[in-house]
């Protein structure tokens, strides 16, 4: 390793004296010419939470209008586009710029790097996102609206949609072209800026599940760029590539969409690993259990998730081999799951136990997260998932691992680190009250939609068959009360920065281990500008 | 399993007392708070309820097995109990064992998924074919072999708009019937060629274990034998635009000698309603056929006001085409208008429907025949095609 680390060294310095020439910028300038890290990722905390917002409410007016069977409020063009939005935001605006935000803030912080490798281009991978903001918002008020063609943007369908249309097609070429440059960043940073000492196999398990996200992220957001770029020609310039009647093939977006698509749930969730990863052991009081095999599982689960796409497909026909192959493809990733959940267990076993709220989010991620990856499983099964393809059934799934588990991670993540952003504790009474209020209302939501999956209620429906009111009416109360407890999240968190608390600690919990907690709290702007020694 | 069905039933009625006691399971289609999958009346859709079966219970014991674990350590391990952390942090036996272990449960839970899956693809021998075709916002079926070979039509939701809009109570079948649902005969093989118009559909039907894309351009197959005479009902699962959710599917499964029946009923219907190409329509023939058509095929989108949807859908009252010389009006209609939601009618329609379908707008509304030639006959249509 000592090659790494005179590479290191050299590297260091040239980002170090970078530093140096800029004093910290002071009113809006400090936000727009961004160049540190801390400062960047609160802007991408900030702007995914905005985004949260957007989505949900998004989400609310979908819940509203299926309180009950028939058309009570929305027209179902209208009814589309929200779906379609509400994936879109949560996916693109949402989701992953928070763990963006987090890999900003906490990379280099764990690792003991002054800032990121490339701090003028961080900058500019922020600011593109409030444009693609903007970019999908406002497709709402064009001719014919946002699109309605679902946040997969099938073809041909998408050949259908308005201006709005393209306006998202620009908005997500923009999100990816962010996507790919935070990714580069967090690779070149985490390495070739590691502190001395500090070899692959030390680095904290975030930094691990984020090196190999990025990877992922440079791999496949170039396909999605590719897909959509295509859909984009075949609307305006005549090309035929997923029209059958020009000698394309509609199917062939889909295999293309979902070669992005499945690394892109595994996007999501892998750095949410790490932060449970960093989390369970804090708070049990004894050190992860196996280390070496949480880095390998997740090596395995980003190699597979490559190989795997078509099960979003089985429903489209293909030859008996394909479905037999992508349905044993699909079912080994459990394996490399289950053995992550087991290691968090076995951490927990003989542990020395608290429960302050980033370990109730953590336990609660790996429950509820869990029952999302058993029905991933029942899922793989081609004949099962073909029953319930394109049901309410999928849809209970992956806001299983999507909100329990990524979204309960971030919440997981943000108190876990908020005494450090801040330098208050969170009032952890409140704190509770968020989690319980989140953990239940989430399972009064998503829970009944399996049964009316099971029983045959297609998604993207925006209206039903009055057999399934009841299950959609507990799902919509469910919806709005996560909706409202999300919104005591923000008061705790905007309380912590006020400095309404008791001022945190440099090591507010006392079985955390890790770099970050050797600064003081809050993080001073700049850190680690002699690179702490790592044994 | 028996019992764990009868726990399922008990659940079912309990919730079904709550809200909306006046709706009734309805018939080939959803129970009323329904919490499994349809008991199925082909060996496909049974197969796919045992395989459903078997993973919930191998899940469930997994399941209990972990979470016991951790709740008892959650219980046991705590601070506040006086619990010491241990400082163990790895164990190569242990880890080998959770890789291993659950590899095997995989191979056992594929081995019997296999054979089904073998089972639904295999369309070899198939008693008889039909094809379906989904269109924005119905589906169309034709009887490709059989007694019925030729019989073609299209199924459209039979529920009153009344009903969607919420001024009239809703039926039994509320977005769930159709005007002419697929009829075919019980215990035979019938393979199923699914193909689209315009975008992709799905076509779906639980209780028979069906569920194929439709593509367009391209035919894909799958099958069913339906052991039970009824109806049972399905509806497009792959959002398809607007009216995604109003084009339900419903297979009207006789008996053998109703089957026959009923196709020898179509097949003479088919021959007394063949527009005969020779005859000379009159104006107020073709406005009073082309009402019909309209309402089946364009008032979707056109609006029976014929003003359209503002943004998405063009207004018909008062438009340039519509009013202009009739080559380019039978011209849309016959090619569709591509990047919109306007498909080519060519092979839905015949030439008098076409011809009485334009007709109708032209004399329609506003329009009233004021535009240029304000009367198309078939024979123009046949003449473009």
């Amino acid at each position: 390793m000592s090659s790494v680390t005179a590479d290191h060294v050299s590297g260091h310095d040239h980002a170090h004296d970078h530093d140096h020439g800029h004093a910290m910028l002071h009113g809006w300038r400090r936000w727009l010419f961004a160049t540190n890290h801390k400062d960047i990722g609160t802007m991408y905390l900030i702007f995914s939470f905005a985004m949260l917002l957007e989505g949900g409410t998004l989400a609310l007016l979908l819940r509203t209008e299926l309180f009950e069977p028939g058309l009570q409020f929305f027209r179902p063009e209208l009814f589309n586009q929200f779906t379609t939005m509400h994936g879109l935001i949560m996916v693109f605006g949402a989701i992953m710029p928070a763990f963006v935000g987090f890999a900003n803030w906490m990379v280099p912080l764990q690792i003991g790097a002054s800032d990121m490798a490339f701090a003028r281009m961080n900058n500019f991978s922020f600011w593109l996102l409030p444009v693609a903001a903007v970019l999908l918002t406002t497709s709402f008020f064009v001719p014919g609206g946002a699109t309605a063609a679902g946040w997969t943007l099938y073809a041909p369908l998408t050949a259908q949609m308005g201006p709005g249309m393209d306006l998202t097609i620009f908005a997500v070429h923009i999100m990816g072209a962010s996507s790919i440059m935070g990714a580069i960043n967090i690779v070149v940073t985490i390495l070739n800026m590691r502190a001395p000492g500090m070899t692959l196999m030390k680095m904290p398990l975030f930094c691990w599940t984020w090196l190999i996200t990025a990877y992922l992220l440079i791999a496949v957001m170039p396909v999605l760029a590719a897909a959509i770029t295509m859909v984009l020609t075949d609307r305006h310039f005549g090309t035929g590539f997923f029209n059958a009647a020009a000698g394309g093939d509609p199917v062939l977006y889909q295999h293309i969409f979902w070669f992005f698509g499945h690394p892109e749930v595994y996007i999501m969730i892998l750095p949410a690993f790490g932060i449970v990863s960093a989390i369970v052991p804090a708070f049990a009081r004894k050190k992860l259990f196996g280390y070496a095999s949480m880095v390998y599982a997740t090596a395995s689960i980003a190699i597979l998730s490559f190989i795997v796409w078509a099960h979003h497909m089985f429903a489209t026909g293909m030859p008996v081999t394909a479905q037999l192959y992508f349905m044993y493809a699909t079912m080994l990733i459990s394996i490399p799951t289950g053995v992550k959940v087991f290691n968090w267990v076995a951490t927990m076993w003989k542990g020395s136990m608290t429960f302050e709220t980033p370990m109730l989010f953590a336990v609660g991620f790996i429950f509820v997260f869990t029952i999302g990856g058993f029905t991933g499983l029942i899922l793989s099964m081609a004949p099962i998932d073909i029953q319930v393809h394109d049901t309410y059934y999928v849809v209970a799934h992956f806001h299983y691992v999507l909100v329990a588990g990524s979204l309960f991670a971030l919440f997981a993540g943000t108190y876990y680190w908020l005494p450090k952003w801040c330098g208050y504790m969170y009032d952890e009474k409140l704190g509770k009250i968020h989690f319980w209020s989140s953990m239940i209302s989430f399972n009064v939501t998503f829970f009944p939609m399996h049964f009316l999956g099971l029983a045959g209620m297609p998604r993207r429906y925006a209206d039903y068959a009055a057999q399934f009111t009841d299950f959609h009416q507990i799902a919509t109360i469910g919806a709005f009360w996560f909706g409202i407890s999300q919104l005591l999240f923000l008061y705790i968190i905007l309380k912590a920065y006020a400095g309404k608390g008791t001022p945190a600690a440099a090591k507010p919990w006392d079985g955390a281990e890790g770099l970050e907690w050797t600064v003081p709290s809050p993080a001073p702007f700049h850190t680690f500008e002699t690179p702490p020694e790592v044994k | 399993m028996k019992k764990f069905r009868g726990l399922l039933v008990a659940c079912a009625m309990l919730m079904s007392g709550m809200v909306g006691a006046q709706v009734k399971d309805m018939p080939g289609g959803p129970r009323v708070n329904q919490l499994n999958l349809p008991e199925g009346v082909s060996q496909v859709a049974r197969d796919v309820v045992g395989l459903h079966y078997m993973m919930l219970i191998i899940c469930l014991v997994i399941f209990v097995a972990v979470f016991g674990v951790m709740f008892y350590s959650i219980w046991a391990h705590r601070k506040s109990r006086g619990a010491k952390s241990a400082s163990f942090h790895e164990h190569v036996g242990v880890e080998v064992a959770w890789t291993v272990v659950p590899f095997l449960i995989v191979i056992a839970m594929a081995l019997p998924a296999t054979r089904t899956v073998v089972a639904m693809k295999d369309t070899s021998g198939a008693d008889m074919t039909i094809k379906v075709t989904g269109y924005q916002w119905k589906w169309g079926y034709e009887y490709i072999d059989g007694s019925a070979k030729g019989v073609k039509y299209l199924s459209n939701l039979a529920t009153p708009r009344a009903q969607i809009e919420n001024k009239e109570p809703k039926g039994p079948f509320y977005l769930m019937e159709v005007d002419h649902p697929l009829v075919v005969p019980v215990g035979k093989k019938i393979k199923v060629a699914v193909t689209a118009g315009d975008v992709i559909h799905s076509w779906m039907v639980p209780e028979l274990g069906v569920k194929q894309d439709a593509i367009p351009g391209f035919i894909r197959n799958t099958w069913f034998r339906a052991d039970k005479v009824g109806e049972f009902r399905g509806q497009c699962t792959e959002l398809c635009g607007k009216d995604h959710a109003f084009m339900p599917i419903v297979v009207k499964v006789v008996s053998e000698a109703d089957f026959a029946k009923w196709s020898d009923e179509q097949q003479k219907l088919l021959a007394a309603s063949a527009d005969d190409p020779n005859k000379e329509w009159t104006q107020a023939e073709l406005v009073a056929r082309g009402e019909k058509v309209y309402a089946a095929n364009c008032v979707a989108c056109h609006q029976g006001s014929g003003k359209g949807v503002q943004g998405a859908f063009p207004a018909l009252d008062g438009s340039k085409v519509v009013l202009g010389p009739k080559a380019e009006q039978i011209a849309v209609l016959l090619k569709g208008r591509s990047g919109t939601a306007m498909q080519s009618f060519a092979a839905q329609l015949n030439d008098v429907e076409i011809a009485a379908v334009i007709t109708y707008t032209r004399n329609t509304w506003g329009n009233g025949g004021k535009g240029q030639d304000p009367m198309v006959a078939p024979a123009d249509v046949k003449a473009a095609r």
